[in-house]
């Protein structure tokens, strides 16, 4: 079984984005960036699907300019066997990014496609979903637990409530949660060897897809900043600033 | 235009946060019909009834959706779509789970999360851990929308006396089954619709030493939550979880107990009214988000604050 692994490049999770002085959008001139922590995760788990004799190859793909290469080397490295980049300009919308993947899929005929539940830069948490909906294949979003029994995967998945199981016929489309997994860290001579691995480029056109979005982004606000607050030295004079002041208990 | 909600329920009841999505509905503006889509779920349909923003209640009652699996879910929303300007869920694990299907089936993007509502077309949305606030505008010509139930106030529940009419439709997929599920019980308020919570971290230690949380939680009919550590770490299960990827809360009173204040955990809690933080480093970052800080070891200070509560 092939799997076949979506990533993004994202702003790295310690960074606390500015957003721009004109509004426009939020500032990433000089920002570092790294691979979304849930494809991290994502990668992990075909990389370990691989390691169990479950999965043959993984084929990591991204979407976006060639900076986005960075990150699917970082996938190499951590056990991905080859890569692919669709060539748009950064940030195309979810609804273009998952018709991508769908003509990906359709041509790799991957038994499993692992994606991260949401990039921390949009927090759409959605393209897997809909990459599901377009293949009409089914999902298990949010897992903990991916267990593959022959045709059929286990997911259990992070629910408000709990957790969940569900079976579904593959191929199948697994979205990661944070408990999934924890992400190995590369060693310098896998992030040599990622160098010489196979790294594909192709356009939306190859894929017969037009990029383009019916959303604009109209503005970017900061948000509102909490009023600064005092400092108390005690219990007792917490309990009574909650009851007298803040009136909350 | 009129406006689809779907109802969050577990088949016996209609979850509260309804109330809410239904609110961004009214926001928006139009009839508003609500979809109950269960199994054995005609009591839900029945409350549903009785809310007065809601013109008609659609009630799909099939065991196809007993679970409300994405596969089935999306496929009757899409032989509804139709008749609609906007459809909205709510943006909890089952609204995010279905309605992005919902949304590529009709060929059309989702706005997720919204917490204001500009006009018909335009909506407010954090971004990159609630760090920014985006205004999008969507020119679909159906608007597939998951809204932050914390952002809205609940409408009222009650006083209306709305149609109920079936749908027949059965669509089951066939490609996806349920399992089993583990949830949690608790006698407390539920986290994202309490008034006070109380949420420990790493500094809490281990899972029984959240003891001490619940005894302050009980005391304020508060409900208990934890940062992404603490349940990483074993001490309480995954439903705990504040924050950009765990549970969005925004109660009158929130109290963060050995919690260092990382950006990801305070996306999920930064629009509480009132917020103390309780830590032995008076450097941590969750104190410059805190209108009373109280810097001590919370192994001192929260027997004590239980005490005099
Ligand atoms: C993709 C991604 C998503 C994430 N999503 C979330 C999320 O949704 N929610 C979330 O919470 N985190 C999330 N995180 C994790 C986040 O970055 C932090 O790692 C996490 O919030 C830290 O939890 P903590 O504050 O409990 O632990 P720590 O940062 O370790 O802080 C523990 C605090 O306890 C204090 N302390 C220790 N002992 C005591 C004592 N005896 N008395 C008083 N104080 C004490 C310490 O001073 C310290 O400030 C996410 C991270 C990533 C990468």
């Amino acid at each position: 079984m092939k799997v076949l692994v979506a990533v993004k490049r994202v702003i790295d999770y310690n960074v606390k984005v500015r957003v721009k002085a004109d509004n426009s959008d939020v500032d990433l001139a000089n920002v570092k960036m790294a691979l979304n922590p849930f494809c991290e995760i994502a990668i992990e788990e075909a990389v370990r699907l691989k390691e169990a004799g479950t999965a043959s190859e993984v084929v990591v793909v991204s979407i976006g300019s060639k900076s986005c290469e960075e990150q699917i080397r970082t996938a190499l490295a951590l056990g991905a066997d080859r890569g692919v980049r669709i060539d748009t300009e950064d940030g195309p919308d979810s609804l273009s990014v998952s018709k991508l993947l769908a003509k990906v899929v359709e041509k790799e005929a991957p038994g499993m496609v692992i994606l991260g539940k949401q990039a921390i830069d949009s927090d759409n948490n959605q393209t897997g979903q809909m990459l599901g909906a377009l293949l009409d294949r089914p999902q298990g979003t949010f897992a903990s637990e991916v267990k593959v029994d022959g045709d059929k995967v286990q997911v259990t998945r992070e629910v408000d409530g709990g957790l969940q199981t569900v079976e579904l016929a593959m191929p199948a489309i697994v979205t990661t949660d944070l408990r999934l997994n924890e992400p190995r860290y590369a060693s310098l001579p896998n992030i040599m060897k990622a160098k010489r691995k196979p790294l594909e480029v192709i356009s939306p056109d190859d894929l017969g897809v037009t990029v383009s979005s019916n959303l604009s982004l109209l503005r970017v606000d900061p948000p509102a900043e909490r009023q600064a607050g005092i400092m108390v030295g005690s219990v007792d004079e917490l309990v009574e600033k909650l009851r007298n002041e803040a009136k909350v208990i | 235009m009129t406006i689809l909600v779907i109802a969050e329920h577990d088949n016996n009841e209609l979850k509260p946060v309804t109330l809410n999505t239904l609110s961004a509905a009214t926001a928006i503006g139009g009839d508003i019909h609500l979809l109950v889509a269960g199994s054995n779920c005609q009591a839900v349909a029945e409350t549903a009834a009785q809310i007065p923003a809601v013109a008609k209640v659609l009630l799909a009652d099939n065991a196809a959706y007993e679970h409300q699996l994405a596969e089935n879910m999306s496929k009757l929303v899409q032989t509804l779509a139709s008749d609609y300007g906007h459809i909205l869920a709510s943006a909890t694990t089952t609204g995010k789970n279905f309605l992005p299907r919902v949304a590529a089936l009709l060929d059309v993007n989702q706005i997720s999360d919204i917490i204001a509502v500009e006009s018909a077309d335009t909506f407010k949305r954090p971004i990159y851990a609630g760090n920014a606030i985006a205004t999008v505008q969507s020119s679909d010509t159906v608007k597939v929308i998951t809204v932050r139930g914390t952002a809205f106030d609940a409408v009222e529940s009650a006083g209306g006396s709305a149609e109920v009419a079936a749908i027949g439709e059965a669509c089951d997929a066939g490609i996806s089954s349920f399992v089993g599920e583990e949830l949690a019980e608790s006698d407390r308020p539920e986290l994202t619709a309490a008034s006070v919570v109380v949420s420990g971290g790493r500094g809490m230690g281990n899972g029984e030493n959240f003891d001490l949380l619940y005894s302050v939680a009980d005391k304020l009919g508060a409900a208990v939550g934890a940062s992404r550590a603490a349940v990483d770490a074993g001490f309480v299960p995954n439903d705990m979880q504040v924050g950009q990827t765990g549970k969005m809360v925004a109660p009158d009173l929130y109290i963060a107990v050995g919690i260092s204040g990382a950006i990801q955990h305070l996306a999920g809690m930064k629009d509480s009214k009132v917020i103390v933080a309780i830590n032995k480093d008076e450097e941590a970052p969750i104190f410059q988000v805190a209108d009373y800080g109280l810097v001590a070891d919370l192994f001192e200070a929260v027997p004590e604050l239980e005490t005099k509560l």
